[in-house]
């Protein structure tokens, strides 16, 4: 497939492991950022494949896993509601409340679609207008823009029955929560491609001056993440640290800039708290003043729901790389994909669900 | 419900108690189908026979074995490129029959109808049932309507039945796959599964795919005029390669082994794939079998579906191991190694 194959081909990335081994000298701990790096480097085996040396510590880049309980029980309680049509992207569904799920609350009646869009749920509120349409607004940066055009377009059109439950989450910020950790063992990043396609690279380099730490933004193919790595350990040998652009292809230096204006537009920038790792300030975007009416935590009064999560489940660790996910004591025992009890063993960027699905039998091996 | 279960007295390893209520991954194939099958029916029914689950049951009767099953066909929209749900309902119990090695004879079908379905539909549709009986060789012989209030269903539901003979001597079953056996798959996979997924509402991506559904058996008595060294078939239906693979390896206790180079994906399901965030091997089929076959007859077999005209594409994607018993791995394009699991109930597209 064009612009696919060409990115998995054994013999390349055969060089490539090879230039990795030749140039490796030392230990190095470097974190994948985003779930869809982790999905890829699990599925292909690349970690295997790797110097013993190269440590890779899977980030906290899977927006799926990095919602907290507490706003799924909130979106469950709205899911609930017999008045609302409630829309997501297909892998929140499994995701466990506190003591449910999507799945579950469809079972018993709610109205629950998938979505491939933001704005089919728009759509759907436009059809239906004796229905409340809520769309279930989270990911990191790369989502953010069409859940933002939804909402520009949900007001171009009138819609009073369509609101979101927002909860996006920014890179840079849990990349200085990262270096900041004093437990934190990361010496360099594989920052997420498709975030800075939108964001640009202009956010990381102040990162780089400040934690002396080698940032190289990559893409996602089997070719792309050997080649981030490989610059990042060039960078670690030589002492170096910089901010690199190793997925050139899709990111440039200022990236989307009509996307940033419609973002800047929509959302502004707020404390959030991430599952599993706490409150990281002015680390997510919620609905500016303007658009405030579309959000549906106040257009329901779910304000008020609490949750703690769960104490067995050490998904938190996973997401700031402190733990991989088969040495937490649950894996693939009490936490399954069938059961899982942290997101991180739900969504197929999760951590957890990309080492029981595709690492389980070499780690049991191992 | 006069007939009250008792939910405390299921005897199971997995308890279905975290959904108390039907959700719609116990129809996806997964795991939840499976544990729906072993925790609730099978202490229910208390059949040997059914302990099997096989694609279809082999039962003896007068001195025959017969090869019996049944199939209930609730797609959505009806009409899909290259078919309808007619044909599917015709050709998935005529391969789930096929599967046993037994040529399909005699075939029931039972319709539930919704109140406002338009007879013209209905029409087409039985005529395509009896268009795809006949290219079958098979017989609808029985059959049963019921009509619900309208809301109440999609249109139509069928149901269909059936049994065939199975020839004397023959033992096949996903039970009986050894270690060192080829696996072989007979053409492109995840043609099924996105044709139907390119029409559904609200994702029409128009992918130039049409359904691969077709009737088995003629390919499968092609296999068995060649050699009788085949130990298990199976129609990788809901649930793709990868769970019927996974079936196998479990009710075998062999470990199988895959190669995802060799994996026959056409271009258009791995574009779809690629944009939807699923894998090709969890995508349904509905005219593609897989043959697990003593290694020294795998090139006669191969030989002999690729000289059928539902064969041609027929290729060796991997082997029956004796290690790792019960579990199904993946050689990745790379070099590296990853389990395939079965996935636990329906394939979620991704976020991002």
């Amino acid at each position: 497939m064009k612009y696919l194959d060409e990115f998995r081909d054994p013999e390349l990335a055969g060089r490539l492991f090879d230039d990795i081994r030749r140039i490796t000298t030392r230990p190095w701990a470097i974190m994948e950022v985003c779930g869809g790096q982790t999905h890829s480097i699990i599925r292909n085996g690349i970690d295997q494949l790797l110097p013993d040396q190269i440590e890779l510590i899977h980030g906290p880049g899977c927006p799926v896993c990095v919602t907290p309980l507490e706003l799924i029980d909130k979106a469950l309680a709205i899911a609930a509601r017999p008045d609302v049509t409630f829309c997501s992207f297909g892998d929140m569904l499994r995701v466990p409340g506190s003591s449910q799920d999507l799945f579950k609350i469809k079972s018993e009646g709610g109205d629950i679609r998938i979505v491939y869009s933001p704005l089919d749920a728009v759509k759907i509120a436009q059809q239906r207008p004796e229905r409340q349409v809520v769309f279930f607004g989270i990911g990191f940066e790369t989502t953010a823009p069409a859940n933002a055009m939804a909402i520009l377009q949900a007001e171009r059109l009138g819609l009073t029955n369509f609101s979101m439950l927002v909860s996006h989450v920014l890179v840079p910020p849990a990349i200085s929560a990262i270096m900041e950790s004093p437990v934190s063992r990361v010496q360099g990043f594989l920052a997420a491609g498709h975030v800075c396609s939108v964001m640009g690279t202009h956010q990381y380099g102040p990162l780089v001056a400040r934690y002396h730490v080698p940032i190289v933004v990559t893409g996602f193919e089997p070719l792309d993440v050997l080649e981030g790595i490989r610059r990042t350990v060039a960078q670690l040998e030589a002492g170096e640290a910089r901010l690199d652009n190793a997925y050139a292809r899709a990111v440039s230096a200022p990236g989307n800039l009509p996307a940033q204006k419609v973002l800047a537009e929509v959302f502004e920038v707020t404390d959030r708290t991430w599952r599993g790792i706490g409150m990281i300030p002015q680390s997510g975007w919620r609905l500016s003043a303007r658009f405030r009416p579309f959000d549906a935590e106040d257009r329901f009064n779910v304000g008020h729901i609490r949750t703690e999560e769960s104490s067995l489940c050490r998904s938190g660790e996973v997401l700031q790389g402190l733990i991989k996910p088969n040495q937490c004591p649950a894996f693939g025992k009490e936490c399954t994909p069938r059961m899982p009890l942290g997101a991180t063993m739900v969504s197929s960027e999760g951590a957890c669900a990309a080492y029981y699905q595709y690492g389980r039998f070499v780690h049991v091996d191992a | 419900m006069s007939n009250v279960l008792d939910f405390e007295g299921w005897v199971c390893p997995a308890p279905l108690r975290d959904y108390p209520n039907i959700v719609m991954g116990h129809g996806g194939g997964g795991k939840l189908s499976s544990e729906l099958v072993e925790n609730l029916f099978l202490p229910a029914f208390q059949s040997a026979t059914l302990e099997q689950l096989g694609d279809s049951a082999v039962v003896e009767a007068g001195g025959a074995r017969l090869a019996f099953s049944t199939d209930s066909f609730v797609v959505r929209p009806l009409f899909f490129p290259g078919g309808n749900i007619g044909d599917l309902a015709v050709n998935g119990t005529v391969n789930d029959i096929a599967m046993s090695g037994a040529q399909p004879l005699y075939m029931s079908a039972g319709f539930i109808l919704e109140e406002g379905m338009p007879i013209r539909q209905l029409a087409a549709i039985a005529q395509s049932m009896g268009a795809a009986a006949r290219a079958a060789g098979v017989t609808l012989v029985t059959g049963d309507t019921k009509v619900v209030d309208r809301g109440h269903g999609d249109g139509v539901y069928i149901t269909t039945s059936g049994f065939g003979v199975v020839p004397a001597g023959l033992r096949i079953g996903p039970g009986q796959a050894r270690p060192g056996d080829v696996v072989i798959v007979s053409g492109d996979i995840g043609v099924h599964g996105m044709a139907i997924l390119s029409v559904r509402e609200g994702l029409e991506f128009g992918a130039p795919l049409e359904t691969d559904c077709a009737p088995l058996n003629g390919l499968v008595e092609a296999m068995l005029a060649r050699t009788q060294a085949i130990h298990a078939l199976r129609d990788p239906t809901r649930g793709g390669v990868a769970s019927a693979l996974n079936e196998i390896a479990i009710a075998s206790q062999v470990g199988v082994r895959i190669i995802e180079r060799d994996l026959p994906v056409p271009q258009a399901v791995r574009a779809a794939c690629e944009i939807l965030g699923l894998d090709p091997l969890y995508v349904a089929n509905e005219g593609k079998l897989l043959a697990f076959v003593a290694r020294d007859d795998a090139d006669a077999l191969l030989e002999a579906m690729r000289a059928h005209p539902l064969g041609r594409g027929a290729t060796i994607i991997g082997e029956a191991t004796a290690e790792h018993p019960g579990m199904v791995v993946a050689r990745t394009g790379i070099g590296g190694t990853r389990v395939v699991d079965t996935q636990v109930g329906e394939q979620l597209p991704r976020i991002c």
